[in-house]
């Protein structure tokens, strides 16, 4: 289907963060003046109960009401709540057929449906069922089972059929709650675990995206995305600033991404972009704006002008959505027709939080150390890989993936996959590490040269740098008593009570020894022979 | 089977053979029949039934459905059959414009699941029949290609009727409409043109214009045959009609087109055999209701009449007839008028100009753009419903508009469940207030009041997603026809068609006169081996 184009002309309008205010109530209470003071409560917005920040997606998105609440007549206390969607990972997308592909070439992934052809009808696809279940299931949610579908009336060059299919009377999943640990003082290790309740769990349709040809002045149309299934995740405003906000959502995101059902990458710039955006609370409100929904221009609030209204309506073209559970599934019934809760329950993998608590019990980690472990994609499988392979001790091991490893990553702006250190290549470094083959900093050099030169072992590098430890003592004796006579100012300097000059000199006997020498090794030969 | 009778030979005497056995037999190809019906759509081109005659797919179907024959290979009843399909029904390649500017050049790369199996059996498709804009109406009156002309109109019957009344005006300016939406698919059966069409029932559309034209219109239980294709009016209560020249017929088209489409969520899992209808003798066991709340004070007394005497034909012939009640009747078209213009508001959003159909040349913005679109690309009605629609789904009207009509509704549902469960098989109600009105008498009315003076009788059905099957009894003192409804338990639509056959078997409905209008035809028809088929 060829891209169809919309002229463009109000050179004014981009994507941008959009803002409006909504009346919805909250949980302690509406704000009860317009005293400003602190850095997020600004006054500005202390008419509007809540704002509500829209993004555009891609592939997940938040948008958040933020409200601040008067504690006492001059104490405000910042209350967050988020709504998160996020793409569920699944082949085909939410009511039709159509593939789901990364960066396809635009209009490639398009059924006669996804295109609002008239005639149509969605067809629910059970992936996108099963991701919610399972997502509502590790959020401790109750799961309906019956929920309706919905339709959410606006019209946007970018939604075909002037209306998104999405739940908002009977959502799949409510009444859940989220944990996440944030620091509370200085030390990384001090860390306490919040909860915020989940309110819903909803699946609905993405919508398309639009490309805005300034130039042109056109807006072309990319229905790609239109219809992949999203999971919105509705939590309540019981975080208190952005940064626990932010924190909550990177919980979230392992989550989904342990449990499969979405990618919520978090190299995802958008995602990035978005909590940076959320950790800097402060610009927020500054901003009072209303929005023309979504991916709309920005324009300055005015009164009830800007409020939408979706005309929700019933989705007349799908029937309930059912679930059962081991007890109530109809007998007979056809296993491809109908969703066991119990059965995806018993299919749910390990939870972040468990393996962050698992990986401290076994390898007796710090937390903090645990956390960094999983907040970086495929670390942990890094890790345990890493782990099998090495008779290295797992503190050294966590030390080295964490700094080492994750430096060099981090340095390179590299995701796991993409490192040119395989774990076996790391494991066998760490074994040479460790029955003192070679010293830390030869092992530092060997795994920089790991890095460059994909392919060679850690085993030949040393061999062919010379790096191994020198295992000959006559060898170290020798050098260590040439270095002696060609130094012999820093030998009276030692003789005559300079601390510092042991140090020197065996400084200059490692630089012999091309490094290979254990420093501590050199200071006993050193006294010996000086003493003798 | 196929009941033909070489009655668009204009002969007296129907003949029972059935076209399809002709077929089988050789006695006249496909290729005839196609051609026939073909020149049967010039000649009647004047009625507006078709908006687009499919002449070259027909022939090619033909065609290929004539090497069929000649193998042996038969796909079944419906191989080398003439049917039509209504013009809001996707077909491939083929455009479909549901009578409307919107989609005007709309050629739809798919087609609708009922086109579709209607194909696989090898049925030729000789075109798409005309409607009501969107099948918003209930006269066939208000599409953009103008109105459908009643073949009625133009039946010896009705003439020499009309001259015994002395109306000595002109007679062109006096035709009669098809009733609507689906009058163009009534007029093309009742003319010959096709054996079999396809229309939509979202209030009474497919019934409506079946008893105007004096052919059968089935509406099936909601559920029982896929929707995919058909560009929705109201999804809720769409459901694709079935207009024939029999019951018999109308039973074979359901038997294909029914069951499961896993395309379309809302129809019924379980597996749907092909079935005939068994004939009848003993209606003794049979309970007949007569709902009493359809005896409404705009019912001709014509039409009450004949409704009286189907009644007391039942009870003559040993059925239990008994008045029944269905209490919410009343607050039914009201009801109706708030669900339908929701769904419509909500199913007209994506017609923007942005993806497929009518786009305006005003570029000034978005916005701008789709504004003209939506008003050059609707008529007034349309627009008008949109508007409703759109005002009840309102924030502020949703709970007291479309919450309440939707809990109506169920009550609505319910009073039929409760007749059924007190022993009722079958409710016997008129399907119109009277035989079809003239054009200029019709106009005289707004489509909004028509709408919902004509669906009085048969749109409580599709809120109750009940089937029901609007029968030809008999013709009033004017010439024209009148049909009767039966009214069934949901998924029996079988049990329904059976009585629907013996009720058709007792009443002996008359064979539409057209020579007048045919003789060119007939002449022609003469020479050629159906005649001699029929004569066998």
């Amino acid at each position: 289907m060829a891209a169809p184009m919309l002229r463009w002309f109000c050179s004014g309008r981009r994507f941008a963060f959009a803002w409006v205010g909504c009346g919805s109530c909250h949980r302690r209470g509406p704000p009860t003046g317009s005293t400003s003071n602190g850095k997020r409560g600004q006054s500005s917005v202390a008419q509007q109960p809540h704002i509500t920040a829209q993004k555009p997606r891609k592939g997940y998105t938040i948008s958040y009401q933020y409200s601040p609440l008067k504690l006492s007549e001059c104490e405000w206390a910042a209350v967050v709540g988020l709504e998160i969607h996020a793409q569920i990972a699944s082949n085909s997308k939410l009511f039709s057929g159509s593939q789901v592909h990364f960066a396809a070439p635009p209009n490639s992934l398009v059924s006669f449906f996804d295109a609002s052809l008239p005639g149509t009808l969605p067809v629910l696809n059970r992936r996108c069922v099963e991701a919610a279940v399972m997502t509502g299931l590790a959020l401790d949610c109750h799961i309906n089972r019956k929920s309706l579908f919905d339709r959410k009336h606006y019209f946007y060059a970018d939604l075909p059929a002037g209306y998104q299919i999405t739940q908002q009377r009977l959502p799949i999943a409510v009444n859940g709650s989220l944990a996440y640990s944030v620091c509370v003082g200085r030390k990384p290790s001090q860390m306490v675990t919040r909860t915020v309740r989940v309110k819903q769990i909803q699946l609905e349709q993405d919508s398309g995206k639009s490309l805005h040809d300034d130039l042109r002045s056109q807006t072309l149309i990319d229905l790609n995305r239109a219809g992949i299934g999203l999971l919105e995740v509705v939590l309540e405003p019981d975080m208190s600033c952005g940064e626990e906000a932010a924190t909550a959502v990177r919980e979230l995101q392992l989550i989904l991404q342990a449990l499969g059902t979405s990618q919520a990458n978090m190299a995802d710039y958008e995602i990035q972009r978005q909590i940076n955006e959320l950790e800097n609370g402060g610009e927020i409100l500054n901003e009072t704006r209303s929005f023309d929904y979504k991916l709309g221009c920005t324009v300055p609030m005015r009164d009830k002008e800007g409020k939408q209204d979706y005309r929700f309506m019933p989705e007349p073209n799908l029937p309930p959505l059912l679930l059962y559970d081991s007890g109530s599934l109809p007998s007979g019934a056809d296993p491809q027709q109908v969703i066991n809760v119990d059965q995806l329950r018993a299919r749910l993998p390990e939870l972040p939080r468990v393996t962050r608590e698992r990986l401290v019990r076994e390898y007796g980690m710090l937390p903090e150390h645990s956390c960094a472990l999983l907040n970086e994609v495929g670390l942990l499988e890094f890790f345990q890989n890493v782990i099998k392979e090495t008779r290295a001790e797992p503190k050294k091991v966590t030390s080295w993936v964490l700094n080492t490893f994750l430096g060099f990553l981090k340095q390179q702006n590299l995701a796991v996959s993409e490192s040119p250190v395989t774990p076996s290549a790391l494991a066998e470094l760490l074994d040479l590490l460790d029955r003192k083959a070679i010293s830390s900093s030869a092992a530092k050099q060997v795994f920089e040269e790991l890095w460059r030169n994909e392919g060679k072992t850690p085993a030949q590098i040393v061999a062919e740098k010379n790096l191994e430890l020198l295992q000959d003592p006559e060898v170290l004796e020798r050098l260590c008593r040439s270095t002696l006579e060609a130094h012999p100012d820093v030998v009276m300097d030692l003789k005559k009570g300079n601390p510092r000059a042991i140090n020197k000199l065996i400084g200059l006997i490692r630089k012999a020894t091309l490094g290979r020498a254990d420093p501590t090794a050199i200071k006993e030969v050193v006294e010996r022979q000086l003493s003798s | 089977m196929w009941e033909t009778r070489v009655r668009f030979l204009g002969r007296e005497d129907p003949l029972e053979e059935a076209v399809s056995a002709a077929l089988k037999q050789g006695q006249v190809t496909p290729t005839e029949l196609c051609q026939r019906c073909l020149s049967l759509i010039k000649k009647t081109k004047f009625l507006n039934a078709y908006i687009t005659v499919s002449e070259e797919v027909a022939l090619k179907q033909a065609e290929e459905s004539e090497k069929r024959y000649k193998k042996g290979h038969s796909l079944g009843d419906l191989d080398g059959i003439p049917v039509a399909v209504k013009d809001n029904f996707s077909t491939s390649g083929i455009e479909t414009t549901c009578a409307s500017n919107m989609l005007k050049g709309y050629v739809p790369p798919y087609n609708a699941t009922v086109v579709q199996k209607l194909l696989d059996q090898g049925a030729l498709l000789m075109g798409k029949t005309n409607l009501d804009e969107f099948a918003m109406g209930s006269g066939s009156t208000d599409g953009i290609f103008g109105p459908v002309k009643n073949p009625w109109s133009y039946s010896k019957q009705y003439r020499e009727k009309r001259k015994q009344n002395s109306h000595s005006e002109n007679e062109d300016s006096n035709w009669l409409i098809t009733g609507g939406s689906s009058g163009g698919s009534a007029a093309a059966v009742s003319a010959f043109t096709c054996f079999a069409a396809l229309g939509s029932d979202t209030g009474g559309s497919t019934r409506n214009p079946a008893a105007h034209c004096g052919v059968v219109g089935l509406k099936p239980s909601y559920g029982l045959v896929s929707r995919h294709g058909l560009i929705p009016l109201v999804n809720s209560m769409d459901v694709p009609g079935i207009l024939t020249r029999c019951v018999d017929d109308a039973a074979t088209v359901l038997g294909i087109l029914a069951g499961h489409d896993p395309k379309d969520s809302t129809t019924i899992q379980d597996p749907v055999k092909p079935f005939t209808l068994p004939s009848l003798t003993d209606v003794s066991k049979l309970c007949i209701g007569i709902p009493k709340e359809y005896l409404t004070p705009e019912l001709s007394s014509e039409v009450q009449s004949l409704w009286s005497r189907a009644a007391n034909l039942f009870e003559s012939e040993g059925a239990k007839v008994i008045e029944v009640s269905l209490p919410h009747t009343s607050y039914s078209i009201v009801c109706y008028h708030v669900l339908c213009t929701s769904e419509v508001a909500s199913n007209m959003a994506r017609f923007d100009g942005l993806e497929y159909g009518h786009r305006c040349d005003n570029d000034v913005s978005t916005e701008a753009m789709y504004a003209a679109t939506r008003r050059e690309g609707f008529n007034d009605v349309v627009r008008g419903r949109i508007l409703s629609g759109n005002f009840f789904l309102l924030k502020e009207n949703y709970e007291n508009y479309f919450v309440k009509a939707q809990k109506v509704r169920r009550l609505i549902a319910n009073d039929f469940v409760n007749v059924f469960n007190s022993g009722v098989d079958v409710l016997l109600t008129p399907t119109t207030l009277s035989e079809a009105v003239p054009y200029t008498e019709f106009i005289k009315e707004d489509n909004r009041t028509r709408s919902a003076q004509d669906d009085i009788f048969t749109q409580a059905v599709n809120m109750a997603g009940l089937p029901a099957v609007s029968v030809p009894m008999a013709l009033s003192s004017q010439g024209l026809p009148v049909g009767l409804q039966f009214i069934g338990r949901a998924f029996c639509d079988q049990q329904l068609l059976t009585v629907a056959k013996w009720f058709e078997k007792q009443v002996q409905f008359p064979v539409i006169q057209l020579q007048e209008l045919m003789d060119d035809c007939s002449s022609v028809f003469e020479n050629e081996k159906l005649a001699s088929v029929s004569l066998k």
